[in-house]
């Protein structure tokens, strides 16, 4: 059952106050440089189509409710992703006064890519091993 | 021997020339249309099995059905859709083999059997209570307004030069005679319906009610799971049925081969135009078809009422 998904990925972008880095690199890779539809990975404008949260930024008071509303609206089961240093772990914004914690304190996280911004070789990198990470589960 | 023909029948629509076929054609131009689009732009694409690796994967997800919508339109929709648009294609290629009529204007039946999908899509965005769904709603709605008259007026132009209104002796006539497309009127005609059907099958530029960047999937947005699905291989059905049906009306005749030849070709300039060209607005649209399209119908009309 699981095996499908590890052909067909439809992504959905959220981005959960970020300061748009992030966000950036991950249209980088979209766009046809890195050309992701040959692993058949697909930008998806609604989240009732998608498999992927892509969640980028540091979650704050404003947002919260929003990335937890969009996470019951996708269709599961679906993964999400958290994109970049601020949704893995707060990095400088960890005491901030507004932020709710890390991404994982928030919804079930099944895959991090840090950095700041992370480069979008490690973007994919990092669905590839989500990809073979469901391919284990199957076994 | 009534056991027999509904068995033959049944196998008609489930398996050859409906449903499975169909389907398997329609999953192969929906590859070809993507690795097209790619390779213009210098990408590498999707292999060749990605349509079917997208719709398996649609349908071992959660079907989400909303709260305040129709609940039975919602889901009756693309069922109705993608049924309607089986029954038109099977028909079709039933008559392209048997070349006989069916009943007498048979024609029109068609013509309300390939309008069925986009008047279901209507209703089940409708159905789904969402905004962005109703705003598709609305534009295909406008739309529908806007490509159905000159598509009409371009399809009596055939009917007209055959004198008879039935698809099945059309067909016959222009394997007599000329097909329609040997004269100046016929030429107008074929090009008016494919600006027409490019806006039928909802691609770019008149892919406003679907608009993935500004409506969020536009009419499909509250679909999920199986019915998304079903949605997608109307879809692609539908980039095998509306050429066919052109080339059927416009251009029959030759061996079998020769008539997916025409058919790829019109499918070919389809994709490449929806490659090449941006989303238009829907004001722009509507006056295109008012202003632009349905002029020239009207003078391929005329022209085929004086015999040019």
């Amino acid at each position: 059952m699981v095996n499908a998904f590890t052909q067909s990925l439809f992504v959905f972008h959220a981005a959960c106050s970020p300061c748009n880095n992030c966000d950036i690199e991950i249209l980088d890779m979209l766009a046809p440089r890195h050309d992701v539809e040959r692993f058949g990975i697909q930008l998806v404008g609604s989240p009732r189509h998608a498999d992927v949260l892509l969640v980028s930024g540091a979650v704050n008071k404003k947002v919260v409710h929003r990335i937890k509303r969009l996470y019951e609206q996708t269709a599961k089961p679906c993964f999400v992703i958290a994109v970049g240093g601020c949704a893995c772990s707060e990095i400088l914004f960890r005491d901030s006064y507004n932020t709710c914690g890390p991404l994982d304190t928030i919804l079930p996280v099944d895959m991090y890519i840090p950095g700041c911004p992370p480069k979008p070789e490690a973007m994919i990198a990092g669905i590839v091993k989500l990809m073979e990470k469901l391919k284990g589960k199957k076994k | 021997m009534e056991k027999i023909n509904i068995l033959t029948t049944l196998v008609q629509y489930l398996v050859f020339p409906g449903f499975l076929f169909l389907a398997v054609a329609g999953l192969f131009v929906s590859w070809a249309d993507r690795k097209l689009a790619a390779r213009m732009q210098w990408r590498v694409g999707p292999p060749l099995l990605q349509s079917w690796y997208d719709i398996r994967k649609l349908f071992k997800k959660e079907l989400i059905i909303p709260e305040g919508g129709n609940t039975l339109a919602f889901i009756c929709a693309p069922v109705i859709a993608l049924l309607s648009i089986i029954y038109a294609g099977a028909n079709l290629i039933m008559i392209l083999f048997m070349q006989g009529q069916i009943f007498p204007g048979d024609l029109f039946v068609f013509l309300y059997l390939l309008s069925i999908p986009s008047v279901c899509m209507m209703l089940g965005a409708s159905a789904s209570a969402n905004p962005y769904a109703a705003l598709g709603a609305s534009r295909e709605m406008k739309l529908i307004l806007s490509y159905e008259l000159p598509l009409l007026i371009s399809i009596i132009v055939a009917a007209l030069k055959a004198h008879v209104m039935s698809l099945g002796l059309i067909i016959q006539f222009q394997m007599e005679h000329l097909p329609a497309i040997a004269s100046l009127s016929g030429v107008l005609a074929v090009a008016v319906s494919m600006v027409c059907i490019q806006a039928k099958m909802g691609m770019a530029p008149f892919d406003v009610s679907e608009a993935e960047t500004e409506l969020a999937g536009g009419l499909f947005v509250e679909y999920s799971g199986p019915l998304l699905a079903v949605w997608k291989l109307v879809k692609m059905i539908a980039m095998i049925v509306f050429p066919l049906f052109l080339v059927l009306i416009f251009w029959a005749g030759g061996s079998l081969s020769l008539v997916v030849l025409k058919c790829a070709g019109i499918i070919l300039i389809a994709i490449i135009a929806r490659i090449l060209s941006p989303r238009v607005r829907i004001d722009h649209a509507l006056t295109f078809f008012w202003r632009k399209v349905t002029p020239w119908a009207i003078l391929a009309l005329l022209l085929a009422i004086i015999g040019i």
